[in-house]
């Protein structure tokens, strides 16, 4: 048996097309794009051939439109920064509480310097007001940042509504698209999305390497001056075999859009019914009628993430969790405290997200498997009594310091 | 994922001794379900010989936290009160051959259980004064609350006093700008400004018996003692982080020290024997060279004396 890989969103492997794709360019065309020679003449071609394939999977309607950067974490806060450059009269940002680190932390930075954040609160499923949104698109806004699908939950949000809003306002729209791109269709020439994130690795191509989308006419400012690469928007020698990579992976993701949607989600509300049906006291968390087709957020009362991922994984399979112990924090995921997900649930979070590789038989295996390690960890568990929990479980259990 | 020692997954995947105890007599109970971490210890003690003849545990928690318990009720089997009272958290630990410095607090929930157990067995009152916070320094496992509260108390200015005071910041740096961060704030409650180019505060070296003096004014059973006299000061320092260094023998400038203890394996040792060493040469005057004795060379090199 082999193990299986239900942790897409933290990464994916590569599909093995495109590394087939990437091969040449390590070996035989490995010059600079800039040369003349020959041993850079071909990449040239071939970083322009992996830019349109990116610009089809977005329906972006330039190719120049597509600023290659190293990761998705780079285009995040290279959107925020070029915007806070551009229009420096302007010193607030709005985001919201889900968002990822690489626009949170960023966030948290720029109001010790003085900016003003607002962050958008979510209710229990993990969704935005838009009327309290409404109020803040003031002309001091330099630009808003919400992310299309959240990573831990897969809850999507109405970006291209959000994104309308604010160019009606005159203010500049970025959304952190990493978890969407591959997964929900996109058509950027029909939106008013001013600027878009996304990472290689999470649709089948190699760490390393993102994408900033930024529509033709948008205000920009770079974060990496030097040379002229990517139009002067984003210097420095391209990584051409993970941009040829990319390329691939996008073309690849376009023609398994459908496969994602109907297939992929198909296992994936199989392994949720599975767990939900075996298991007593556990509920998914985020918006199950909204969210990506490939992920679930199950929260396992009473019990803590990262014991169940460590049993998870003596039986083969690799999961993830917003406890506070995965991540050496000592509160857990911000996601599930911002969705007032309650702390007896919130330690017990795992995420199962899927890709176009599992199998059914993967997914039965995975079913079969949660329910005893919900028992032994429940057995070991103080709040938990010989047929459920304690009644009152956080006044039963009532520890002298907390 | 964590890099747990085998013996950490070994109490994790079988964990002994788990459960509630109907005839327990000592029950202690800390931590709390919003940290994601909560342990009960029940113990049933003998009342004439005061021996812990069982101890079980219910853990709510990481997979550290459930071996640290594990190996707790392992540990203080058999053991009178006193004895299991002398058990620290360190010693959890070294049971469990480490703890990833994220993970130490799984330990010192173990020793607070075990301490308010006994507490409740005596009918005293039991009161925890360890407050957490979150992790600033990994390479010593030091949190937010314990470099504030010594920033405060100490009246500490620079990141080199918080690291003389805590050790934080003292190995690979990368928590120097977290440091600056609660010492910015620190300071502003204080109504001060933290300065960057601050000179750190002195700090006062132990007395020691003999006042440093260049090596040539020095006989060689002199040169000795003092070298001993160094190694001694620093000891209760190496055995509160569960460590020990021991002087094996002097070889001109070349001083071989036997590390035992936490200090022996972990990646500190090369730390530890880079700051005896900087604590030798000023204390002497000279140049010293401090190097494990397991890289001493043969006998009959060793008579050579210098
Ligand atoms: C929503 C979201 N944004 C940004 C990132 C960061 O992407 P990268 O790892 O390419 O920097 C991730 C990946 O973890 C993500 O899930
Ligand atoms: S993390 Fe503090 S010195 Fe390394």
């Amino acid at each position: 048996m082999g193990d299986i890989y239900l942790d897409n969103n933290a990464t994916t492997q590569c599909d093995p097309k495109v590394v087939e794709a990437m091969l040449p360019y390590f070996l035989e065309q490995f010059g600079n794009p800039s040369s003349i020679h020959s041993f850079g003449n071909g990449v040239g071609r071939a970083i322009a051939k992996a830019r349109k394939q990116i610009q089809a999977l977005l329906g972006a309607k330039h190719d120049s439109e597509i600023i290659l950067t190293s990761c998705g974490t780079e285009s995040d806060n290279t959107a925020i920064l070029s915007a806070l450059k551009c229009f420096p009269g302007r010193k607030e940002i709005i985001i919201t509480t889900v968002e990822h680190p690489a626009v949170l932390a960023l966030c948290a930075q720029l109001e010790k310097d003085g900016y003003r954040i607002h962050r958008l609160a979510v209710d229990g499923k993990g969704r935005l007001d838009l009327d309290e949104y409404r109020k803040l698109l003031t002309p001091n806004v330099a630009i808003v940042s919400v992310m299309w699908a959240n990573n831990e939950t897969g809850t999507l949000f109405p970006v291209e509504e959000m994104a309308a809003m604010a160019s009606a306002a005159g203010v500049q729209f970025h959304t952190d698209a990493v978890q969407a791109v591959g997964k929900v269709p996109i058509d950027l020439k029909n939106s008013a999305i001013d600027m878009l994130s996304l990472s290689g690795h999470k649709l089948h191509a190699p760490k390393g390497i993102g994408v900033l989308y930024l529509k033709r006419g948008a205000r920009f400012r770079p974060l990496l001056r030097g040379g002229h690469q990517e139009r002067g928007r984003r210097a420095g020698t391209e990584n051409s075999a993970s941009v040829v990579g990319l390329g691939k992976a996008c073309e690849l993701a376009l023609e398994h859009i459908e496969y994602e949607n109907s297939q992929v989600k198909a296992l994936r509300d199989r392994l949720e019914q599975g767990i939900l049906s075996q298991v007593p006291n556990c509920f998914v968390t985020g918006d199950p009628s909204n969210r990506l087709p490939n992920t679930t957020n199950i929260a396992f009362e009473y019990i803590e993430g990262e014991a169940i991922l460590m049993l998870l994984n003596k039986k083969g399979i690799a999961a993830s969790s917003g406890s506070a112990c995965t991540s050496g924090s000592l509160e857990p995921s911000h996601v599930m405290r911002a969705m007032n997900i309650p702390y007896t649930a919130a330690h017990g979070t795992i995420r199962f997200s899927l890709s176009r590789y599992n199998t059914p038989a993967e997914i039965e295996q995975v079913i079969a498997a949660v329910p005893p390690i919900a028992a032994e960890l429940r057995r070991l568990s103080p709040y938990w009594g010989e047929r459920g929990p304690l009644a009152e479980p956080e006044n039963a259990f009532a520890p002298v310091y907390g | 994922m964590w890099d747990y020692s085998d013996k950490v997954k070994e109490h994790f995947f079988a964990p002994r001794n788990v459960g509630a105890m109907e005839d327990a007599n000592g029950v202690g109970d800390v931590g709390s379900i919003s940290c994601g971490d909560a342990l009960r210890l029940s113990l049933k003690v003998d009342p004439i010989s005061e021996v812990i003849e069982d101890a079980k545990f219910q853990t709510f928690g990481c997979g550290s936290a459930i071996a640290s318990s594990s190996a707790l009720t392992e540990i203080i089997k058999g053991m009178t009160l006193d004895a299991a009272l002398a058990v620290t958290n360190q010693d959890i630990a070294n049971y469990l051959d480490g703890l990833p410095p994220e993970k130490m607090h799984c330990s010192v929930m173990g020793r607070e259980a075990l301490q308010a157990a006994i507490a409740h067995y005596r009918g005293e009152a039991w009161k925890d004064d360890h407050e957490e916070g979150a992790l600033v320094c990994k390479c010593f496992a030091i949190d937010a609350v314990l470099i504030e509260n010594t920033i405060r108390s100490n009246h500490l200015h620079t990141v080199e006093d918080v690291t003389n005071y805590t050790k934080a910041g003292g190995g690979c740096s990368s928590c120097h700008e977290g440091i600056e961060e609660i010492l910015t704030r620190v300071l502003a409650e204080r109504g001060e400004v933290f300065d960057p180019d601050a000179a750190p505060a002195p700090v006062e070296p132990d007395p020691l018996p003999i006042a440093a003096s260049g090596q040539s004014s020095m006989t060689n059973l002199q040169r000795i003692r003092r070298i001993e006299a160094v190694i001694e000061s620093i000891r209760p320092q190496l055995r509160m982080d569960g460590g020990d260094a021991e002087l094996v023998e002097v070889d001109g400038n070349s001083i071989y020290v036997k590390m035992t203890g936490a200090c022996s394996g972990c990646s500190m040792a090369a730390m530890t024997v880079g700051g005896i060493q900087q604590r030798l040469m000023e204390e002497l005057g000279e140049f010293i060279r401090v190097i494990p004795a397991e890289q001493m060379p043969g006998t009959e090199r060793r008579s050579a004396h210098g």
